[in-house]
C-alpha cells in the first residue's frame, strides 16, 4: 500500500489541504454512524470521533485500511483512501470541539468502580500494569498528538477495544505497548476499568496541545512511525 | 438417502468421471506439443540491462495488470502474497512475486515467467489455476512479459511463503486442472486487425490482455470459465456477489454513446459526469487504471466503444410497486438520502451520484444497489480525484424492510422504472447470494 500512495503525487503536483467547509460534505458517511460532526453519544457502540488527536485518528484510520483493526465497514469504506485523504479527515475531526454529553452513571458496584479507578490513576506495580494516565494524561484526556483520551467513551465500546487487543484483532504500528497492556488485564480488570472511565465527566478541554508523555514500554505509532509512512 | 444427496452423489461421479477423461485427453494433447512457439512471439527472452526506464516500464505494466490486486495482502509488502480469492472451488491465494530465493520467485527465469504468464504452467511444471488470469495475459508479448519479470525481479525481496490453496476435492488436482486447461484455454498471441486503426489495436490488446477485464465483465458458466469473453457482456462474479455489468449493453455499462473524455476519465480518476465507480471496479481503478497514461486509457476506451452492442431488452414489465410500500421508501428517504441524492433524485454533480436515470439504479438485478446501500463506499483518490466523496453503510441502521422500501422507492420515481424489492432480495444481498 505503501507503494501505491508513495506514486500518487509525483512531486509538486500534492493537493493542497482542504478547508472544514469543504471537508464536512465529505465525510457525510462517516457522520452517519459516529453522530453529527463526530460526537458519538455514550449510548451507542460507535465511538466519538470529534476532538480526538489528529495523529491517533490518523493511525486508527490507517489501521482499518491496513488491516492492524478488524471492523468490515470501516475497512470497505477506506479501502481506495490515500494516505494523504486520510491525514485530511484525521485533522478536519481533530479540529472539531464540541461539547460532550454528561457522562452515564455507573452501574457497577462500588468495589469494582474502585478497582476502575485505581488501574486508571495508579496502575498495578504487582501485575507489571502502568496507570492509564501515564500516557493517556493525568485528566485522561490524551496525551499529545497520538495518544487519545479515555473518557467520553461508551463502556461497551471500552471493553470491545480491550478485548479485542487482548485476542489479537485490534493492532497498534509496532511495537504494541496497548497490547502489552490488555495482556496483562484479567476479564474482571477490563470490566472495571471500563465501568470506572465512562462513568467520568469530561472535564472542559485544557488548554492545547496536549503535551506528549513518556511512555513506560517502547511504543510504535508515536510520531515517527506513523509520520514515516505518510505523505503530506 | 434423500434426493438432493443422491443428486449430488451423481454430480460429484460426474464430474469425476469427466475429470479422468479429460485429463487423459490434456495429457496427450500437451504431449503433442502445446509448447510450439505461436507466429509472432519472440522465442528469446529480450530482457534487457536492468537499467531505470525498463523497470518502470515493467512497472507500469504490472500496474495495468493489477498484480497486487491479488498478490498483495491488504497493508502487506507489496507483491510478497496475497489473501485469497474465493472461488465457488475454494479459496486460491495469490503467491509471493519478490525475488526471495526461498518464498517467491528468486530461482525463476525470464522463460518460466513467460511460460506462467503465456501458458499458464508454474516454473515446477504445476498448471495454475486460472484464478491467475493466463486465459487473457496470454496475449501479452514476450517483450511486456519480460518488462514486468525485470521489475519484479527490482523489488526487495520479501521472505513469506505462499499461503497453500483450500480448494475442494477434485478441484485440488491437478488432472482437474488439466481438464480445465483441455476445454477451456488454448495459449495465444494477440493478432492486431489488420483492418483497424494502431489505437483500436492497443486498446484492444489492453482489454483483452494484461487489463483482464474479462475476469470479471464476461459471464461464468459452472466450470469458472468464461462466456465469450472477448463479448465483455457482463455477469455476476461468483462468491463476491457484486454484478460485474455488461461493457457492451447501453442500459448496463456500455459506452458506446459516451464522449470518450468521460470513459477516459472514469478510467483515470474513477468519476465521470454520468457514473462513478464503486464496489470492485474501485479496487481496478484505484490499484490499476488511474495509472494508465492518457493514451492508452484512449485506446482502451476507443476499443470499448465498438464491442458490438446488446439489444436492450424490451420495457420491464415490473409489477407496480404499492401504494404503501412507496409512501414507506419515500419516507426513509427524506429522513436518509435527499440531503446528499436531492429531494428528486438530482444528486450533486461531482459530489453525489444522481439516482434519476441512473443506470445502476434501473437494472433488473438489484445486487449493486443493494450492496452500496448496506455497505456504502468512497469513490477512490485518484490524482483527478484526491478527495472522492463517499456514502455511508446503512446495514447497522436500516433493516431489511426499510432498505427494499426505499431501494423500491427510488426505482420507481422521478421517471425510473424497475423492479419492485421485497426483504428477502435484501437479505439474500446480505447474505451474499446470487439473486433468487
Amino acid at each position: 500500500m505503501g507503494l501505491a500512495v508513495a506514486a500518487l503525487w509525483p512531486a509538486g503536483a500534492r493537493p493542497q489541504p482542504l478547508t472544514a467547509a469543504e471537508m464536512a460534505p465529505r465525510v457525510l458517511a462517516c457522520t452517519a454512524c459516529h453522530g453529527k460532526e463526530g460526537r458519538a453519544t455514550p449510548e451507542g457502540y460507535f465511538p466519538r470521533i470529534a476532538g480526538k488527536p489528529a495523529g491517533y485518528l490518523y493511525n486508527q484510520l490507517q489501521n482499518f485500511r491496513d488491516g492492524r483493526r478488524n471492523y468490515a465497514p470501516m475497512a470497505h469504506l477506506l479501502r481506495h483512501m490515500s494516505d494523504a485523504y486520510l491525514w485530511e479527515m484525521a485533522r478536519y475531526f481533530a479540529a472539531l470541539d464540541v461539547p460532550y454529553p454528561p457522562a452515564v452513571p455507573a452501574k457497577a458496584p462500588e468495589s469494582t468502580l474502585r478497582r476502575g479507578a485505581r488501574l486508571a490513576l495508579q496502575g498495578d506495580p504487582a501485575l507489571g500494569l502502568p496507570a492509564c494516565a501515564q500516557c493517556h494524561g493525568p485528566a485522561l484526556a490524551g496525551g499529545g498528538d497520538y495518544v487519545p483520551g479515555l473518557l467520553g467513551l461508551p463502556r461497551d465500546y471500552i471493553n470491545g477495544q480491550i478485548g479485542a487487543w487482548k485476542a489479537g484483532h485490534r493492532r497498534a504500528h509496532a511495537p504494541d505497548c496497548m497490547a502489552r497492556v490488555a495482556d496483562a488485564l484479567t476479564p474482571d480488570d477490563i470490566g472495571a476499568v471500563s465501568a470506572w472511565l465512562a462513568a467520568q465527566s469530561v472535564p472542559p478541554p485544557s488548554a492545547r496541545p496536549l503535551p506528549n508523555l513518556p511512555p513506560p514500554w517502547p511504543c510504535g505509532g508515536l510520531g515517527s512511525t506513523a509520520q514515516g509512512s505518510r505523505t503530506p | 438417502m434423500s434426493r438432493t444427496r443422491v443428486g449430488r452423489w451423481f454430480a460429484v461421479v460426474l464430474a469425476l468421471g469427466m475429470v479422468v477423461s479429460l485429463a487423459v485427453g490434456a495429457v496427450l494433447w500437451r504431449a503433442l506439443g502445446q509448447h510450439v512457439a505461436e507466429p509472432g512471439q519472440a522465442s528469446q527472452s529480450v530482457l534487457p540491462a536492468q537499467d531505470a526506464d525498463a523497470i518502470q516500464r515493467g512497472e507500469y505494466l504490472a500496474r495495468l495488470g493489477h498484480c497486487m490486486g491479488c498478490h498483495t495482502t491488504q497493508g502487506g509488502a507489496a507483491f510478497a502474497g496475497g489473501h485469497g480469492i474465493e472461488t465457488p472451488f475454494g479459496t486460491i491465494s495469490g503467491p509471493n512475486l519478490t525475488p526471495d530465493a526461498k518464498t517467491g520467485i528468486g530461482r525463476w527465469s525470464a522463460d518460466d515467467f513467460w511460460n506462467a504468464m503465456h501458458h499458464g504452467i508454474s516454473r515446477d511444471g504445476r498448471l495454475l489455476y486460472p484464478a491467475f488470469p493466463y486465459p487473457s495475459y496470454t496475449h501479452v508479448t514476450r517483450q511486456d512479459a519480460d518488462a514486468i519479470f525485470g521489475y519484479l525481479r527490482s523489488l526487495p525481496a520479501v521472505e513469506q511463503a505462499s499461503r497453500p490453496h483450500a480448494l475442494r476435492f477434485p478441484f485440488n488436482t491437478q488432472a482437474a486442472v488439466a481438464a480445465w486447461r483441455a476445454l477451456y484455454f488454448r495459449p495465444g498471441a494477440w493478432v492486431p486487425g489488420q483492418d483497424r486503426p494502431p489505437e483500436w489495436n492497443r486498446g484492444a490488446y489492453l482489454v483483452r490482455g494484461l487489463g483482464h477485464c474479462a475476469a470479471c465483465h464476461a459471464p461464468r458458466n459452472a466450470w469458472g470459465a468464461t462466456i465469450d469473453a472477448a463479448a465483455l457482456r457482463g455477469g455476476m462474479m461468483p462468491v463476491q456477489n457484486w454484478l460485474a455489468p455488461s461493457l457492451a449493453a447501453p442500459h448496463e455499462a456500455g459506452v458506446a454513446d459516451w464522449p470518450l473524455e468521460e470513459i477516459v476519465a472514469l478510467l483515470r480518476t474513477g468519476q465521470s459526469p454520468r457514473a462513478t465507480v464503486s464496489g470492485p471496479m474501485a479496487d481496478v481503478v484505484f490499484g490499476s487504471t488511474q495509472y494508465l497514461h492518457a493514451e492508452d486509457a484512449r485506446a482502451m476506451a476507443v476499443y470499448l466503444q465498438s464491442l458490438p452492442q446488446q439489444d436492450r431488452p424490451d420495457a420491464p414489465k415490473a409489477a407496480v410497486p404499492g401504494a404503501a410500500v412507496m409512501e414507506r421508501g419515500a419516507a426513509v428517504y427524506a429522513a436518509r438520502c435527499a440531503q446528499c441524492h436531492g429531494a428528486s433524485g438530482q444528486g450533486q454533480p461531482a459530489q453525489f451520484s444522481a439516482l434519476a436515470g441512473n443506470r445502476a439504479v434501473n437494472l433488473g438485478n438489484p445486487t449493486n444497489l443493494v450492496r452500496m446501500v448496506l455497505q456504502g463506499g468512497y469513490a477512490p483518490a485518484t490524482p483527478g480525484n484526491p478527495w472522492p466523496y463517499g456514502m455511508p453503510p446503512f446495514q447497522q441502521v436500516l433493516g431489511d424492510e426499510d432498505i427494499a422500501a426505499v431501494l423500491t422507492y427510488v426505482r420507481n420515481a422521478w421517471g425510473n422504472r424497475a423492479p419492485p424489492l421485497g426483504s428477502l432480495d435484501v437479505q439474500r444481498v446480505r447474505e451474499r447470494r446470487a439473486p433468487g
